[in-house]
C-alpha cells in the first residue's frame, strides 16, 4: 500500500546537521532527514541507534546539541517561547506507553488540550473529546474510565486520541503497535493509514514492526551509523547494500511481513 | 491560522427561505478555533429545515474534526454521507474526512450524565462509604498482623531459612540511617521541655523539679513517641513505596511465581529490622532529651551535672525507663505492618504508589498516638 505521494513534496520537517551527544557518548552525528507532507515516514533502526532521542530533539522535548530543525519552514530552536508553543499545538505525540494522565478519565485527557488551547468550555471539549474517541476507534463505554482499567490496546486508542485533539498536522508515534495483539495491531495500521488519508497528516512513525512498514509506510528511514543510512519506499531500503538493513528486512520475519503485505495487496 | 484571516472567513450556515425548496448555506471556515460560535449557530438552526432543503458545502474554505462533527450533528450522518458523495466542489481530502467522521459517529450517542444525587444523600454516603472502608482496613490490618505472626512463628524452628542479610541491611538503612535525626530532636524537644519547666517550676521556687519533668515524659512518653512518630514518617513511608513500586511492577507476582513467599522475603526482614531498630533508637532518644533538658538545667538554672545526676538516681526509678521501653516493640510491629500492607494494597500505577504512601504515614502515626493514650490509661490506671 506504498503509494509514495505524487504531488510536490512539500518538506515538513527538515533536520540538518542534528548531532546528539550525551557526554563523551555520541548517538547522532550529522543526521539529515525530511518529512514531507502527507506522508507516512517510518524510522528504523537497531537499539540505542537514537530513535527515540531523534523523536524527542524533533518535537522539542532535547535540545540537540548541534545542527538545526526546521518544523514549517520555521528554525524551532531559535523561535521564542510563545511561536514554539504555537508550532508545537501543531504536533500530536502517541507516547509508547500512551502517556495518559492518570488522574483523569479519558474524556478528561483529551478534553484538557481543547479546554487549555482552543479555549472551549468544558462541556464543548467533552463533547469533542468524544468524538475524537469514536475517530480513535474506541468503544463509548470507555469514555469516563481511568487509563488504569483501560487495556493495552485502548490506552494506544485513548492516546492517540488525545495526540489529534488539536487537528495536528504532524503525528509522531513512537512504537504505536507495540504490545499489541496482532489482530488490534492490524486495526491500528489500518487506523492510522485511514485517519492520515482523511485528516491529511504527515506520520513520523518510530517502529520495530515490519509488518506496520510493510503495510502503512510511504518511506522507510534507516538510522545507523549515528545518521540516516537510506530514506526511501521500502522496496528501494531492502536493496540497499548495508548488512544490517539486509538481516533486518531479508531475515525470516522480514520475509514473512513482506510476504504477507504482497498477499494483502494481491487480495 | 492568522487571527485576522480567522474573523474574516469565520465559519457560517445561513438558512434562505425565501427559494423553494430552501437553501441551506454552509461557507467559511469550519475548524476548531470557531467551535464554540458554530456550535451556537448550529443549535439555533436544528429542526429549522427539512429533508428537501438543499445544502450547499461548495464556499466551505476549511474543515477539520471538529467542524466535521459539527456537521454530522446539524445533518445527520444520512445526510453527511450523500453530501460526502455529492459535493463534488468540495476537495477530496475534506469528503474523506466527512466521511470518517460520520461513520465513525454513526453508531454513536453523547453519554448520558448520571442524575446528581441530593446534597444531605451524598454526604450520608459518603459517611457511610468512610466507615465501610474503615471497618475492612481494621479488618485487612488485623488479618496481615495475623499472617506476619504466623509466618515469624513458622520460620522461628527453622533458623535455615532465617534471612539475616536483608535484615542487617534494613537496620543500617531505618536505625543507623536515622541515628542523627533522631537524637538531634530529641536533644531539642528535651532541651525545650527543660525550658519550659524552668518557667513555669521557677514561679513556685520548685525550679530543680525540672529535672524530673524532663526525665519522666523523656523515659515514659517522649522518647518512645518521637521516635515512633519519626519511624512513621521515615519508614512506613519507605516501606510502602518499596513494596508498593514493586507490586505496580509486577515484581511481587514474579515472586510469587518462582515459588517464593513474598511475606519471608519482603515483609519479615522490614518487620525484624524495626522490632530491633526502634527499641534502640528509642534508647538513643531517651538519652538525648534527657541530655538536651540537662544543658538547659546547666546553663539557665544553674544546676550542676552532678546534681542533675544525684535527681536522677533518688527520684526516677528504673521502672519509668521500662514502661517507656516496652512500648517501642508494639510500635515498631505495628507501624511495620501498616507499612508493608499499604505497600501490598498498590495497584498497577505509580499514582497509587502515592497515595498508600501518604495513607500509610497517616494510619500509623494515628495508630501509634492511639496505642500511646491506651498505654499511659493503663500505666495509669496499674499504678506504674
Amino acid at each position: 500500500m506504498s503509494t509514495p505521494t505524487k504531488a510536490p513534496r512539500e518538506a515538513v520537517i527538515e533536520v540538518r546537521g542534528l548531532c546528539n551527544r550525551f557526554g563523551s557518548q555520541s548517538v547522532h552525528e550529522n543526521l539529515d532527514l525530511d518529512v514531507y507532507k502527507g506522508e507516512i515516514l517510518g524510522v528504523v533502526g537497531g537499539s540505542g541507534t537514537g530513535k527515540s532521542v531523534l523523536l524527542r530533539s524533533i518535537v522539542g522535548l532535547r535540545r540537540p546539541t548541534e545542527g538545526e530543525v526546521r518544523v514549517f519552514g520555521k528554525d524551532l530552536l531559535s523561535l521564542h517561547e510563545a511561536e514554539r508553543s504555537l508550532i508545537e499545538r501543531r504536533f500530536g505525540v502517541l507516547f509508547q506507553k500512551g502517556a495518559l494522565f492518570s488522574s483523569l478519565t479519558v474524556t478528561e485527557n483529551i478534553a484538557l488540550p481543547l479546554i487549555e488551547h482552543a479555549g472551549l468550555s468544558r462541556p464543548d471539549a467533552e463533547h469533542l473529546a468524544c468524538v475524537k474517541l469514536a475517530l480513535a476507534g474506541l468503544p463509548l463505554s470507555a469514555a469516563d474510565k481511568y487509563p488504569s482499567s483501560l487495556s493495552g490496546g485502548m490506552v494506544k486508542r485513548a492516546a492517540l486520541a488525545r495526540a489529534l485533539a488539536l487537528d495536528p498536522d504532524i503525528l509522531f508515534l513512537d512504537e504505536p503497535t507495540a504490545g499489541l495483539d496482532p489482530i488490534g495491531a492490524a486495526a491500528f495500521d489500518q487506523l492510522i493509514l485511514t485517519l492520515r488519508d482523511a485528516l491529511g497528516l504527515s506520520v513520523f512513525l518510530v517502529t520495530h514492526d515490519l509488518d506496520t512498514l510493510y503495510t502503512i509506510t510511504d518511506r522507510v528511514a534507516v538510522l545507523s551509523q549515528k545518521r540516516v543510512l537510506v530514506a526511501a519506499p521500502i522496496a528501494e531500503v531492502e536493496d540497499f547494500d548495508d548488512p544490517w538493513i539486509h538481516e533486518y528486512f531479508h531475515g525470516p520475519r522480514g520475509r514473512a511481513a513482506y510476504e504477507a503485505a504482497t498477499q494483502r495487496k494481491e487480495q | 491560522m492568522e487571527p485576522t484571516t480567522i474573523t474574516a472567513m469565520a465559519g457560517d450556515a445561513q438558512l434562505d427561505t425565501s427559494s423553494n425548496p430552501a437553501r441551506l448555506k454552509i461557507s467559511g471556515q469550519w475548524t476548531l478555533v470557531n467551535y464554540a460560535r458554530l456550535k451556537l449557530l448550529t443549535e439555533q438552526l436544528a429542526g429549522k429545515y427539512d429533508a428537501r432543503t438543499q445544502i450547499d458545502l461548495d464556499d466551505v474554505s476549511r474543515l477539520d474534526t471538529a467542524g466535521a462533527s459539527l456537521l454530522v450533528e446539524l445533518l445527520g450522518s444520512e445526510r453527511v454521507a450523500q453530501l460526502a458523495d455529492s459535493a463534488t466542489k468540495l476537495p477530496a481530502a475534506d469528503r474523506a474526512l466527512l466521511q470518517t467522521v460520520y461513520s465513525s459517529m454513526r453508531d454513536f450517542c453523547v453519554p448520558v450524565k448520571a442524575v446528581e444525587v441530593n446534597l444531605g444523600i451524598q454526604l450520608l454516603s459518603r459517611i457511610g462509604c468512610s466507615v465501610d472502608k474503615l471497618w475492612q482496613d481494621t479488618l485487612q490490618l488485623l488479618g496481615f498482623i495475623g499472617v506476619i505472626l504466623q509466618t515469624l512463628a513458622r520460620n522461628f524452628f527453622r533458623p535455615k531459612q532465617w534471612r539475616i542479610t536483608p535484615v542487617v541491611a534494613q537496620i543500617e538503612q531505618i536505625g543507623l540511617n536515622a541515628a542523627p535525626i533522631v537524637a538531634l530532636l530529641t536533644f531539642m524537644v528535651g532541651a525545650v521541655v527543660a525550658f519550659l519547666g524552668a518557667t513555669v517550676l521557677s514561679n513556685f521556687g520548685a525550679g530543680i523539679y525540672t529535672v524530673d519533668l524532663v526525665a519522666f515524659s523523656f523515659l515514659r512518653e517522649f522518647g518512645v513517641l518521637l521516635t515512633a512518630i519519626l519511624m512513621a514518617g521515615r519508614t512506613a513511608s519507605s516501606f510502602t513505596a518499596q513494596i508498593g513500586s514493586m507490586k505496580a511492577n509486577e515484581e511481587i507476582d514474579a515472586i510469587r511465581t518462582l515459588g517464593l513467599d513474598p511475606m519471608d522475603l519482603l515483609v519479615l526482614p522490614r518487620v525484624l529490622a524495626l522490632l530491633i531498630a526502634l527499641p534502640l533508637l528509642t534508647f538513643l532518644a531517651m538519652m538525648a532529651g534527657i541530655l538536651g533538658g540537662a544543658v538547659v538545667c546547666v546553663v539557665s538554672i544553674g544546676i550542676s551535672p552532678d546534681m542533675f545526676i544525684s535527681m536522677l538516681h533518688s527520684d526516677i526509678g528504673v521502672k519509668n525507663f521500662l514502661v517507656g521501653m516496652v512500648k517501642a516493640p508494639f510500635f515498631a510491629f505495628l507501624i511495620a505492618a501498616v507499612g508493608c500492607l499499604e505497600g501490598f494494597k498498590v495497584s498497577g500505577s505509580a499514582e497509587s504508589v502515592g497515595a498508600h504512601t501518604t495513607s500509610s504515614v497517616v494510619q500509623s502515626i494515628f495508630i501509634v498516638i492511639l496505642l500511646d493514650a491506651v498505654a499511659a490509661l493503663f500505666f495509669m490506671e496499674m499504678g506504674w
